[in-house]
């Protein structure tokens, strides 16, 4: 049993993870506010757009992490993910400042219900690589 | 806290039943979540509760914890919190077993029961009234208490059902249109209620027969949704100054003619099913000056009825009206000689400008500096400061820019008048429009108000400078058109600064060159403003332009103006908005907020069934509009439609508007073009005929197989569509500068049907051999009624002379054999030949000939707001291409001819 690399990925990963799962549900929540009325779009955009980018760079960077531990399966699992961070911020409004949001397309329920979902879909994928890192760290630790 | 408890293991259970998502860890976060969720709504509701006891019926009117932004209207026109998550659960919520949240009705309750108990009725006949057990309230209402049940069953409208069922074989049937401009379809409900519904040029709805479920409604493959004009010029209007406005206390609808009184005390609100008291005040009839009516109240007999609001409905003391003109005066604008045409116009009109005494107005300049005036009263002529630094954009002084116009009256009109000479000579061509507007909204945000922005070109300094994105080679390309939306989001933000601060922009484009209409444009589509385009205005070379312009100033400078306005659009249970199409900024899901109102655009809403509707026989859309007056009154506009909920699919098709669903189409077509891609949304208006086609072959049995079958009530649908792929704003192939493009889009998505549906197929009359048969008269003049053509050159004649009627312009067509008559009594020429090309109206002569013609072109107009630029055409002349692109049915080199069209969607249909 020695502590390697890649169990140093995995831990940060998990500990990284923890925090992505944490926005994820921040966006669920502000969707939420947004679509039950409390809020006004134009403040819940600014607040959402600044965490974007944290977001995808946090995700970015373990990706390159496990790319420098040569953990290949770890990566391909994230590439899909990666691929759509890219995808979305290449095709998103024309905006000045950095994020995603624009609060005059925002109530668009289309568009809503599309943010919400794509938030609940990114909370499952975290947290399932949450218990996919920890087992990854265990077995990283035993098997080396 | 155990009710609390209850509610969040019911949510998580669903919550996560939902995302299939295990969790044990994360449990403590979204405990926390919902708590601090609940914990808020119960802020909110219980504060709104609180308040609404005290003053009876307003909502908060202070800003507390909950509300973010301090300045929210939201919160005046009311309805927000509670209302909502009763109507609307959390999407994804099964709807059936959906319970309306405990937080509640346990607030709710208390507080209605701490209502003060019912005095006793003053009119003991009618039993009065006992909380335990009363006794159903019908006798003295039957019309109203049965009004769920009150539907048609009348003989004449199922035959007029089956008439718009009637199949039509569309490859055979060549004379589709009909001889005159169709009304829309009337619902199909009892007489006392269609006597009292809105009327169809406010209000009206793609199927006037509202489909029970979504799945219904999808099957239908038509478009639920509704078109408003919600702020037009009205001949009669009920106003109400009540103390108390009666609105119901959960989803905080207006009281409305569909509303069922259960007895003389309580009333049960027709959009969320609730029971409501009705106040002591409401039973006093102001018009009849009787007691004990409440049911004969206007609110309740008229279904558009305007209140007076009281001081619930302010944030702030209603503002003045303030008028802000910003003017490009750089050489490309004074060349144009737009600014000697405004000063006059609005010299002309400044004692029409809608006001009260406390109206402000100001001007500002620009070129490559921006340019103030000072008008402050006693100054012996107006003083004007220059700013040069662009970069950041200050007021020089701050209190007499803007000032009062009854005080400073003839300063301004020195100013007018000494304006167009001021910058004769000037060298400058930069244009810095982005810092003008910057200091504009800096001066008008202490108020609100109006801006109006002349503009002649392209804004090349400063913030917000656009580059060209134009290639003219690619004006025609059949390929994708690119740059339909904005290049930069400083003209959004702007407008989105500006809407907070209760700013609308109107923008005026005059321009020869390309300016970037898509990216300016976003300035008035967000901040409520309108936008209108002349492209290559000259005041010489282009009368036509310069007489519409002029026509356009009248109309805008003295209309009707609605200052910090809100309208919120609520429907029956079960139905929710989807998205709206509008210039205006959503601030939620069901409140547009609209910084400056005017009685010229319109709006559309797409609608989604979310609930079946199958409990009831009625659905109802209210649209209450809250803005301030030019004279400084809060005022409520409400607008409540009523139409049937049918099970059936036929019911459905028969109830199709087709004119409404050509308009919200145009709007979703408008849309998918600048999200996606211009050939996407063209496929899409395709495929939304295919699609409609299809179901109802598939839904009707005895029909047969061969030929393109369609019913009645939509046989006018391909023909729409096909107009609409030929529009400026969605044609490809032919050449299109991306600016009208751009504008003709802004067009269709701001403007109320009647006028859409004009731009989109116009009307085509022979006008040369008008009969007095049919005629209408009308106070002693005689109005002839020429049939309306089909859209197709083969109507036209050498021998005739026609009109097409297009909403914004209008063309008079000449044939080369057009008779002698005819050019000599109306036009005023000896012949054919003597006719000049540029002839922009139809002079007033003494004969018979010339005053039908006349009478018929201005009963045309009548109800028409802003007057279109006239074009006498000659059937040789250069123009002619302007007028043959409208002939809508016609093949041209890269659209489809109208019989070529039906081919094709039966091919698709096939497929």
């Amino acid at each position: 049993m020695a502590f390697t690399f890649a169990a140093f990925c995995y831990m940060l990963a998990l500990l990284l993870t923890a925090a992505l799962i944490f926005f994820a549900i921040w966006h669920i929540i502000a969707f939420d506010e947004l679509k039950t009325d409390y809020k006004n779009p134009i403040d819940q955009c600014n607040t959402l757009n600044p965490l974007v980018l944290p977001e995808y760079l946090i995700h970015v960077f373990f990706c390159v992490m496990f790319l420098c531990a040569t953990e290949w399966l770890t990566l391909g699992l994230n590439i899909p993910l990666l691929a759509y961070h890219i995808w979305r911020y290449m095709s998103r409004p024309v905006m000045s400042g950095p994020g995603l949001y624009d609060p005059t397309t925002i109530m668009n329920a289309d568009i809503l219900a599309y943010c919400q979902k794509e938030g609940w879909c990114k909370l499952a994928f975290y947290l399932l690589s949450f218990f996919y890192y920890l087992y990854g760290m265990i077995y990283v630790l035993v098997s080396s | 806290a155990l009710f609390i408890s209850f509610n969040i293991s019911a949510k998580c259970s669903y919550r996560f039943n939902n995302a299939n998502i295990k969790i044990n860890i994360y449990l403590p976060i979204l405990i926390w979540w919902l708590i601090y969720r609940e914990s808020l709504m119960h802020i909110i509701s219980g504060h709104n509760m609180t308040h609404r006891d005290l003053c009876g019926d307003s909502s908060s009117t202070t800003t507390d914890s909950a509300s973010p932004v301090p300045n929210s209207y939201e919160s005046l026109e009311g309805g927000g919190y509670s209302g909502t998550s009763l109507r609307s659960p959390p999407a994804g919520v099964p709807a059936k077993q959906a319970p309306p949240f405990g937080y509640n009705y346990p607030t709710m309750h208390p507080a209605y029961q701490q209502n003060p108990a019912p005095k006793p009725n003053p009119s003991p006949s009618h039993g009065g009234y006992n909380p335990p057990g009363y006794q159903p309230y019908s006798q003295p209402f039957p019309s109203l208490s049965e009004l769920s049940s009150a539907l048609g069953g009348l003989g004449g409208v199922s035959e007029l059902e089956a008439e718009t069922l009637r199949p039509v074989n569309l490859l055979q049937e060549r004379n589709i249109l009909p001889p005159k401009r169709a009304p829309p379809p009337e619902p199909n409900l009892s007489n006392d209620l269609r006597k009292v519904n809105c009327s169809p040029d406010t209000f009206r709805c793609t199927l006037t027969n509202i489909p029970q479920t979504q799945a219904l409604l999808n099957k239908a493959r038509l478009p639920l949704g509704l078109l408003l004009h919600p702020f037009r010029d009205l001949t009669q209007l009920p106003v109400i100054t009540s103390n108390t406005i009666v609105r119901c206390r959960s989803c905080r609808t207006y009281i409305n003619p569909f509303v069922s009184f259960l007895d003389q005390r309580r009333w049960k609100c027709n959009l969320c099913y609730r029971v409501n008291d009705v106040p002591d005040e409401f039973m006093y009839n102001p018009v009849t000056r009787s007691y004990g009516e409440p049911h004969k109240r206007p609110e309740v007999q008229n279904s558009t009825v305007e209140f007076i609001a009281s001081s619930d409905y302010m944030l702030r003391p209603p503002q003045p009206a303030v008028y802000l003109f910003l003017l490009d005066v750089s050489h490309n604008a004074v060349e144009s000689g737009y600014l000697n045409v405004f000063c006059q116009s609005l010299l002309d009109n400044l004692e029409k400008l809608p006001g009260d005494t406390r109206t402000h107005i100001g001007f500002v300049t620009f070129d490559s500096t921006v340019h103030f005036y000072n008008l402050q009263e006693g100054l012996s002529q107006p003083q004007m400061l220059v700013v040069s630094d662009i970069d950041d954009v200050f007021i020089p002084t701050h209190d007499s820019l803007l000032v009062n116009l009854k005080e400073s009256k003839e300063l301004v009109k020195d100013l007018l008048n000494a304006l167009p000479g001021m910058f004769t000579h000037t060298r400058e061509t930069q244009s810095a429009l982005g810092p003008a507007l910057q200091a504009a909204y800096k001066l008008m945000s202490p108020t609100g108000g109006r801006v109006t922005v002349f503009q002649t070109q392209l804004p090349t300094l400063g913030a917000g400078l656009l580059q060209s994105r134009e290639d003219p080679n690619l004006r025609s390309s059949t390929k994708n058109v690119l740059h339909l939306g904005p290049a930069t989001d400083f003209y959004k933000k702007l407008a989105l600064d500006c809407s907070g601060q209760q700013i609308g922009v109107d923008l005026f484009l005059l321009s020869s060159q390309y300016s970037d209409l898509a990216s300016l444009a976003c300035v008035s589509k967000y901040s409520a403003g309108s936008v209108f385009y002349y492209p290559s205005f000259h005041h010489i070379h282009n009368t036509a332009q310069k007489q519409k312009f002029q026509k356009d100033l009248q109309r805008y400078l003295t209309r009707k103006i609605g200052f910090e306005a809100v309208m919120r659009i609520r429907c029956t249970k079960g139905l929710s908005i989807h998205t709206f199409h509008g210039n205006f900024f959503v601030r939620s899901t069901d409140l547009l907020s609209l910084a400056n109102v005017n009685p010229d655009s319109g709006f559309a809403v797409q609608m989604s069934i979310e609930e079946s509707l199958a409990d009831t026989s009625l659905a109802c859309f209210q649209a209450a509009l809250l803005y301030t007056s030019s004279k400084g009154k809060r005022r409520i506009r409400v607008h409540t439609l009523c139409l049937p909920v049918v099970s059936q699919l036929s019911e459905v098709f028969a109830g199709a508007d087709i004119q409404a669903i050509s308009c919200l189409l145009a709007n979703m077509a408008i849309d998918r073009s600048i999200s996606s891609s211009l050939s996407d949304a063209r496929d899409a208006l395709v495929n939304a005929v295919v699609d409609c086609l299809t179901a109802y072959r598939a839904n009707g049995s005895n029909i047969q197989p061969s030929g393109l079958i369609a019913p009645a009530a939509l046989r006018l649908f391909p023909l729409y569509v096909l107009a609409l792929l030929k529009q400026k704003a969605l044609r490809t192939g032919t050449s299109t500068r991306l600016d009208e493009r751009v504008f003709s889009m802004c067009e269709l998505k701001s403007q109320p049907l009647q006028q859409i549906m004009r731009m989109v197929h116009p009307d085509l009359y022979r006008i040369d051999n008008m009969t007095e048969q049919a005629a209408l008269h009308l106070n002693d003049s005689v109005i002839p009624q020429p049939p309306l053509l089909q859209l197709t050159a083969e109507k036209l004649t050498r021998e005739g002379a026609f009109l097409l009627d297009c909403g914004s312009v209008m063309y008079l067509w000449v044939g080369k054999c057009c008779n002698e008559t005819f050019i000599r009594d109306v036009l005023g020429f000896q012949n054919y030949a003597s006719l000049p090309s540029n002839m922009t109206e139809i002079p007033e002569l003494q004969t018979t000939y010339s005053e039908r013609t006349r009478a018929f072109i201005s009963w045309l107009l009548e109800s028409r707001t802003f007057l279109p630029a006239f074009h006498v055409v000659k059937d040789d002349a250069s123009t002619k291409t302007s007028f043959f692109q409208h002939l809508v049915e016609d093949r041209t080199e890269s659209a489809f001819s109208y019989y070529e069209f039906l081919l094709h969607i039966q091919q698709q249909m096939s497929k």
